[in-house]
């Protein structure tokens, strides 16, 4: 059972600093085993959030040597065993406290996005849309709400000041998983642009490198959206994009 | 002590959790107008819904025209081995559909089939493929679809904040107290009626599918507060958890491998599930590998073992490895990957085949998986008035998870989704229109609240008291061991002891550091609940003398009709869990003609 020092960040708004702890990890573990062995053993008070362990409901986000991650999906066999460890909350949030950070500003940003209206239903009340015509919303879904795109995007996490007209690759994902659903019949680009603060991403791509559901937020998500705001927004075109996604209705 | 502090919210209706049930509640309750205060112990969306894999039931026959809510009434009605609510069982089939298209409304992007509707696969113990459903992650798309939902209706959110007593005002309900996890303070909602969807109780094993979060708050809270709780000895093991590596053992591997084609087999190759077929399931259960691997595509075919309802499954697991014929890591093997294309299977499970990739090493397109059960849900908890879901305290309303009834003994895979919105929505309205229709004035008992208050800190006071993890783990080993899958009444009285000591050491848990998003502190409290639930459990396990369904007996292992017609009900009543067994509610002529009709 080999054995690991995690230095792990302790501490508040007031400051903090990294404690060492020494600790057995058995076959197959992850950082989020590991920080619960702190807990049960020498520091019940470490504060961390978690709840599935298995990455997929996004709350065990942590930079583990400075890399935005899961800690429930971060194997301990990526380590030698030799080599310290550091566990630090995602920066780019106020800490609370320890592990754990204040992630309201994303629910800010959520409310703030323009909710799906579909069209009406079929004749026979059904809606109907294609498989092929879902896949790339379906992508977009896939979002677990991590924040770690959140935390890595330097225009939230570098400028304090476009905090309040930019919402940053999640939101970003989630309007283009609006804008794709077949059926939808807002048109949110002026919000994206206004209030969404699309503009200002410039396109690094480090959401995409760290997103754990592996989302092309980017290619497939920011970059379509930024092409139809530099078209200058032809209305003509949006429409038929729009009424695209009706035309597999069956005869 | 000085008088602590607290905060007061007031709503005409708090709805406490915020998975698929209270979401759907919290929306319906203020779709009566009335104001609405949602208060969840996670952020907003980090619910056990979000870990629901293989979809949500509903008798929508876009597969199978031939489906109707009389097969899925029927189907889950037999999936409980007959001791459900029969009603809740019949609103249940009967709204399932409607739910699942208002989701689609909402915006949730289940998969397609051909002719572009929402389609359905198949699952343990449903006659025709049923689940809606979006790969392996339905519960994520429903609980995205119901948050991004309800942010816009204006309910108020409370994240991260949990609650620790109900509190009454004479009989009724008046409203709960707890505190904030982020700064320790405590608050007080004054509310017309509260509406439970906490979730369950698997914290309490060792071996679980469930988060932290699941360690009874609702049901004890019900309890605390003086209602009935029913069923609480039928406890899930889901056949097929993770069982390797150890730190992923018991995370769930979901029922829809096997719905669509996977097997299980044991360490001699054999698909050993032919060898299970109880007498209840033999009309309807494929006695040979030919005909079982037929009925996925015709359903005039009889339902592979495989997907017997879970109970059966667990069970038979459970003896192949006790046999000497399990896996090398103590489970056995569930084999998609020679049955179905390696495409098929990263389209249909792909959060299965990335979980496996990178936690356990295994490529599930190449190489079958190893499980086990896990402690995975509970079908008993809160009693309820089925069309109402309110309890037997007055303003107090369950749904969910936390309430009992609509699953009898044992539920079946994809009903637990659909009854957290037919029930989260009824529970929103009656909740609504029980506090509309509300006279007098809202009194909660300020002395009462501080002493809730003034007990959630005594664990800071104390010295030289033990670490609340010790407790915890040495009740999960208890529960795990005693009052697993199989019963006996010697282990079952010797969990009872553990749990009167534990009871006691619980009393003088200490708690280092702060308030401030303190888990030891939350963990020391959430003790007192956690224990409670366990000692229902083994109460109600002791009492029924018999095996049925999630409560398998050594010694009494034969399923007994007298049995059949009660339910064990737990109620406090001069500080002790008092058992009794009370009669079922009788189901209508017409509805139990469905179970002569057919074979």
């Amino acid at each position: 059972m080999p054995t690991f020092t995690l230095k792990v960040f302790r501490g508040g708004p007031a400051g903090g600093d990294f404690r060492d702890y020494r600790v057995d990890a058995d076959e197959g573990m992850v950082v989020l085993d590991l920080v619960h062995r702190i807990q049960a053993t020498e520091a019940p008070d470490l504060a961390c959030r978690w709840n599935c362990k298995a990455g997929k409901c996004g709350s065990c986000s942590a930079e583990i040597d400075g890399k935005p991650r899961l800690m429930c999906m971060t194997r301990m066999d990526l380590f030698e065993p030799g080599e310290p460890i550091s566990i630090a909350p995602i920066r780019t949030f106020p800490i609370i406290r320890d592990l754990v950070t204040d992630v309201s500003y994303n629910y800010v940003k959520a409310k703030q996005v323009p909710p799906l209206r579909l069209k009406p239903p079929d004749a026979d009340g059904k809606y109907r849309m294609m498989q092929e015509d879902i896949d790339r919303a379906q992508e977009f879904h896939k979002c677990i709400e991590c924040f770690l795109c959140q935390d890595v995007c330097h225009v939230i996490r570098d400028h304090e000041e476009h905090k309040p007209a930019f919402s940053g690759p999640r939101f970003f994902i989630k309007i283009a998983g609006l804008d794709m659903h077949p059926l939808d019949t807002v048109d949110r680009s002026e919000f994206a642009r206004a209030q969404a603060g699309i503009g200002l991403c410039n396109i690094t791509k480090c959401c995409s490198e760290v997103c754990p559901e592996h989302i092309h937020i980017t290619d497939n998500g920011i970059i379509p959206m930024k092409e139809r705001m530099a078209d200058n927004f032809d209305p003509i075109v949006w429409l038929l994009r729009k009424f695209r996604g009706g035309r597999h209705e069956p005869a | 002590m000085a008088t602590p502090e607290y905060e007061t919210h007031e709503h005409d209706v708090i709805v406490i959790g915020a998975g698929g049930a209270g979401l759907r509640a919290a929306i319906e309750a203020a779709a009566q107008g009335v104001s609405v205060g949602l208060i969840c112990k996670s952020l907003l969306g980090k619910a056990h819904t979000v870990m629901a894999e293989g979809g949500i039931a509903a008798a929508m026959g876009n597969v199978w025209p031939e489906d109707n809510w009389q097969v899925h009434f029927r189907d889950t009605m037999r999936g409980g081995k007959m001791v459900n609510n029969w009603r809740m069982a019949q609103l249940h089939a009967q709204e399932a559909p409607d739910r699942v298209l208002e989701l689609e409304r909402w915006g949730a992007l289940f998969d397609r089939t051909k002719e572009g509707l929402i389609l359905q696969r198949d699952f343990g113990g449903h006659r025709y493929a049923r689940l809606a459903h979006v790969g392996d992650r339905t519960g994520l798309e429903m609980i995205r679809t119901l948050q991004y939902h309800a942010i816009h209706q204006g309910i108020d959110v409370y994240m991260e904040c949990k609650v620790e007593r109900l509190l009454k005002d004479g009989d009724r309900i008046a409203g709960a107290i707890g505190y904030w996890r982020n700064t320790g303070r405590f608050v007080l909602f004054k509310a017309k009626a509260v509406v439970l969807a906490t979730g369950g109780i698997g914290k309490a094993w060792k071996i679980t599918s469930n988060s932290w979060e699941y360690t009874g708050d609702g049901q004890s809270a019900a309890l605390w507060a003086g209602a009935d709780l029913i069923d609480m000895e039928f406890v899930q093991f889901h056949p097929t958890g993770m069982v390797w590596p150890p730190s992923v053992r018991g995370i769930l591997v979901t029922e829809g491998v096997r719905g669509d084609g996977g097997t299980l087999k044991n360490n001699k190759g054999e698909r050993f599930m032919f060898s299970y077929i109880p007498e209840f399931f033999k009309g309807e259960t494929a006695d040979n590998e030919k005909e079982a691997d037929a009925w996925y595509a015709d359903k005039k075919n009889r339902r592979t073992p495989d997907l017997l309802p879970r109970d059966e499954v667990a069970r038979a697991i459970n003896s192949e490895v006790k046999a000497g014929r399990g896996s090398p890591h103590g489970g056995v093997f569930l084999d998609i990957c020679t049955r179905r294309p390696a495409d098929y299977i990263r389209k249909r499970l792909p959060s299965m085949y990335h979980q496996f990739k990178e936690l356990a090493g295994v490529d599930i397109t190449r190489e079958p998986m190893e499980v086990g059960p896990t402690c995975h849900y509970v079908m008993g908890g809160v009693r309820v008035d089925a069309d109402s879901t309110q309890a037997t305290v007055p303003g107090l309303f369950a749904a969910g998870e936390v309430a009992a009834g609509l699953h009898g003994s044992n539920r079946l895979g994809g009903n637990s989704l659909s009854d957290l919105v037919v029930f989260g929505r009824r529970a929103g309205l009656h909740a609504g229109l029980y506090a509309k229709n509300f006279a007098g004035a809202l009194r909660v008992d300020q002395a009462e609240v501080e002493a809730a208050a003034r007990a959630m800190l005594e664990p800071f006071d104390r010295t030289g008291g033990e670490n609340p993890y010790v407790l915890q783990a040495e009740l999960q080993e208890t529960m795990h061991t005693l009052v697993g899958i199989i019963r006996t009444e010697a282990e079952m009285r010797q969990a009872l002891d553990k749990i009167e000591t534990l009871k006691e050491r619980a009393k003088k848990v200490r708690v280092d550091g702060g308030r401030v998003y303190n888990p030891g502190w939350h963990t020391a409290l959430d003790l007192g609940s956690l224990l409670t639930v366990a000692e229902c459990t083994t109460l109600a396990a002791l009492e029924r003398q018999e095996s049925r369904g999630g409560h398998t007996r050594d010694d009494h292992p034969y399923t007994d009709d007298t049995w059949g017609k009660v339910n064990v009900v737990l109620r406090l009543r001069n500080g002790a869990v008092q058992v009794s067994r009370e009669p079922l509610p009788e189901m209508p002529a017409e509805l139990r003609a469905l179970f002569q009709e057919r074979k």
